[in-house]
């Protein structure tokens, strides 16, 4: 099974990626150069075969059972993250960029983190107002003056960009407590590799599949110093989680057990596990479980889900925890806002990735400023995630709109608010062709002593037309992304040439 | 590498769920030749005695029909032992063993467990049913074969292997008692054309028929039928043979994790291997059948107690609540 080369009349002569940034033809640069084959290729299709490999990637997933769980009703329904055969192409440039900027805002989030934890200097020098750090629900004062090894306290981080209309990459949110997603990054290459190695052929993708081996790396580096041999474990809230397929994929990839809550148990401020043969020390956990339910003694005492006693372990230092506790008070969307402030202020840098501009509307002048934009406005409220609760104010109805006036007007310290970003498309299959479909990307960093930035990370695409929204609880789907090397063959005009 | 007691104990039931499955669909599938032969309704009913499912039955149906019977059995979702529900806690039990069996062994669980979901009344009506329980019975092995060449040897593998081996000895406890009480007691029927056929069906849902003729090529008697199922030491569906394999496996687990439990439940299987081994079958018959096999099922509930307390973890809820036995 081979590709076909582009024919003037090809797949993507009537693609129109109208006003937006084209993740796959580029933007000021149009046609971009590093994807032309990756094109040429893909015009060479035939539509019902791109169709039929698309059905039979879906179907895959489905067998393979790479799904999330749903709700509705009383009935857990699996789905899987829909899929889309076209990937999303950067640049090893580009990738460059992305990289660093990935890197210079963990090294700030941490060096936050460490700070309010113990000095509070940030604070006291009024870069950031105090009450929204020590008001924070996400403030947690049993970290307060604990040492954490390499004063790492985000090994997992998920940055949220979208791309605009400029083709400038912004970062949107920060995921700095238990941010998921990365298991489809990986499994969607494998799936790419099945249905579509004509297409990546000779292409020079860089690989994906060591994030297993680099998660645990860190998770070895991070436990107590004195145990030779550590046993890391993942901490899952278990079998009914919605993300109970990517805890699998990490326990997996990582060869370590995936242990609910109650496998484990403290004794003396040390944690362990129930095993055939009794109780086995656990010596650093990758919990995928939220702060207010790790530990019912210390937070949320109904949580059936935690380990209790585990908080005062973690005190001790008998115990690794990856992300640290209290890490929430760092993505919050508030706090946000004063990130690209915040690598001025511990790194003396700009910002290498730009945030989307946003107005905070506890500040008088910015609520005013929303009120009177509203109709132009994103607004989002500040503690909730997965896409809810959000007006986009030029799509929103009259009473949408009147219903958003109010709960500002009533909260206003729970809103923040942003212009909509036109988020840069990529040509997608739909029933009617490739047509382009907004994306946004979130790439994956993993902490240590160090921080390695996975190449590439989830693309999300919003599949309903014209739609914004890329959560998978709201119609999103994924698609493969490739980073490309630096140095291989790109250029389609001569592979071109000589068919 | 230590194993965590939940996932023993979910490996375990995984194993009695396939096993359990593959006997329930040989048992369908034999009576549904046999039904045709004898257009008798008692057929189909034996089905629900075997299973002690009489009550649940007759809550929701108001005769054993063929209709009725293959209905409970294969799609009923309310009746736990209904091929849909065993497969619904095979896959369970697999869906959080996902980080330890492999790939495939979940694949292949997951897609026949869909499949049999998605499959209507239609597929199963009676003509079919031959065919459905065929088909049935090959994903079970399929399963058993993935098993054979991908699960990795470690203690898990062990507990993979007591699961099916005492959930097939109790299968066979239960296969023999009901044919033997509904085809036993009527004196007039022994030796008769239909009481061979009757027990044939017993053999052939077992898949012993062949073997059996090969051991007794001459003839074939309750005793000799119930003998083998019993006592064979060479069918792989014996009783003996089971506890048998229950005995070797406890004792290679235990020494070769240097594990520090498990003497109690060794000393059952012991204890249960004796009694197996002490008394030939006509002794059994005379003494009565049915409550040896009582007592035989007993100790095999009472060995699986005893792997729960002492490598499940005593102060443990089970993992799936209605795992059951």
């Amino acid at each position: 099974m081979s590709v076909p080369e582009g024919k003037a009349t090809d797949l993507l002569t009537n693609y129109d990626p109208g006003l937006y940034y084209d993740e796959l033809f580029g933007g000021r640069d149009y046609p971009a150069e590093h994807s032309a084959l990756i094109r040429q290729r893909l015009a060479g299709l035939n539509f019902g075969d791109l169709l039929r490999r698309s059905q039979d990637a879906e179907r895959e997933l489905y067998n393979l059972g790479i799904t999330f769980l749903v709700y509705s009703n009383k009935d857990a329904v699996d789905r899987i993250l829909p899929f889309d055969i076209i990937p999303r192409v950067i640049s090893a440039k580009e990738w460059a960029h992305l990289e660093a900027g990935i890197t210079q805002r963990v090294t700030a989030l941490n060096l936050f983190l460490h700070d309010i934890y113990h000095d509070q200097k940030i604070l006291k020098d009024g870069v950031i107002p105090a009450d929204l750090v020590l008001g924070n629900s996400c403030f947690r004062p049993q970290m307060v003056g604990l040492d954490v090894p390499f004063d790492t306290y985000i090994h997992i981080m998920g940055t949220d960009l979208v791309r605009d209309r400029e083709g400038t990459f912004r970062v949107l949110e920060d995921n700095g407590r238990v941010p998921s997603g990365v298991s489809y990054v990986v499994e969607n290459r494998h799936m790419m590799q099945r249905v579509f190695p004509d297409l990546m052929q000779d292409i020079g993708i860089r690989p994906v599949d060591n994030y297993g081996h680099k998660l645990l790396d860190a998770m070895m580096e991070i436990a107590p110093q004195d145990v030779a041999d550590p046993q890391v474990v993942l901490l899952s809230p278990g079998s009914y989680n919605s993300a109970y397929f990517e805890h699998i994929f990490l326990a997996r990839e990582m060869g370590v057990p995936l242990v609910e809550g109650r496998d484990l148990v403290v004794e003396n401020d040390r944690v362990y596990m129930k095993t055939t043969n009794g109780l086995a020390r656990v010596d650093s956990i990758y919990r995928r479980i939220d702060d207010a339910f790790l530990d019912p003694k210390a937070f949320n005492p109904d949580s059936m889900l935690g380990v209790p006693g585990i908080l005062e372990a973690y005190r001790k230092g008998n115990v690794a925890l990856a992300n640290a506790i209290g890490t929430g008070v760092a993505d919050d969307k508030a706090i946000y806002c004063y990130v690209p402030r915040m690598i001025k202020y511990y790194l003396d840098q700009e910002a290498i990735i730009p945030n989307v501009d946003t107005r905070i509307c506890r500040e008088a002048d910015a609520l005013q400023y929303t009120l009177d934009n509203l109709d132009k406005l994103v607004v989002k409220p500040v503690g909730e995630a997965g896409g809810y609760g959000i007006t986009i104010g030029p799509r929103a109805s009259k009473e949408e709109l009147a219903d958003c006036r109010a709960k500002l007007l009533a909260d206003p310290s729970n809103y923040i608010s942003q212009p909509v970003v036109d988020l840069s498309v990529c040509p997608t299959v739909t029933d009617d062709g490739i047509d382009p479909r907004h994306v946004d990307l979130r790439p994956f960093a993993i902490t240590g002593k160090n921080t390695w930035v996975l190449p590439g990370g989830l693309t999300r695409v919003a599949l309903k037309k014209g739609t914004l929204i890329v959560n998978s609880s709201q119609g999103g789907g994924s698609k493969d992304t490739w980073v490309l090397q630096d140095g291989v063959l790109q250029d389609g005009a001569q592979e071109g040439s000589a068919s | 590498m230590n194993l965590l007691a939940r996932y023993a104990e979910c490996i375990f039931w995984m194993a009695r769920y396939m096993e359990r499955a593959e006997n329930l669909a040989r048992i369908l599938d034999v009576h549904e030749t046999f039904a045709r032969d004898t257009r008798g309704m008692t057929n189909w009913f034996s089905i629900v005695q075997l299973n002690a499912d009489e009550k649940d039955f007759f809550s929701r149906h108001d005769r054993p029909t063929a209709e009725a019977v293959v209905h409970y059995y294969m799609f009923d979702t309310q009746h736990t032992n209904s091929l849909v529900s065993m497969l619904r806690m095979a896959r369970e039990n697999a869906r959080v063993l996902r980080p330890w069996i492999s790939t495939e062994m979940w694949t292949q669980i997951n897609v026949f467990h869909n499949k049999l979901v998605e499959m209507n009344g239609k597929d199963v009506a009676l003509p079919n049913l031959s065919k459905v329980c065929t088909w049935i019975k090959e994903e079970c092995q399929t399963h058993t074969g993935i098993t054979e060449g991908t699960f990795y040897r470690d203690q898990g593998w062990y507990f993979y292997q007591l699961g099916k081996y005492i959930e097939r000895a109790d299968q066979t406890t239960r296969l023999l008692d009901i044919k033997y009480h509904t085809l036993l007691p009527s004196p007039v029927a022994v030796g008769s054309t239909l009481d061979m056929s009757q027990w044939t069906t017993v053999l052939r849902s077992a898949a012993g028929y062949h073997a059996f003729r090969r051991v007794y090529p001459r003839g074939m008697s309750p005793t000799t039928v119930a003998g083998f199922m019993m006592f064979n030491e060479g069918f792989p569906r014996s009783v003996v043979m089971c506890v048998r394999q229950i005995d070797g496996l406890l004792t290679r687990l235990k020494s070769r994790y240097t594990l520090r439990n498990g003497s109690e439940a060794m000393e059952k299987v012991d204890e249960l291997l004796g009694a197996l081994l002490a008394r030939p079958i006509e002794v059994v018959i005379q003494e009565g059948l049915h409550e040896y096999l009582d007592g035989v099922q007993a100790q095999l509930c009472g060995i699986t107690n005893e792997i729960g307390r002492a490598f499940f973890g005593q102060d443990s809820v089970p993992m799936i609540q209605s795992q059951s036995q």
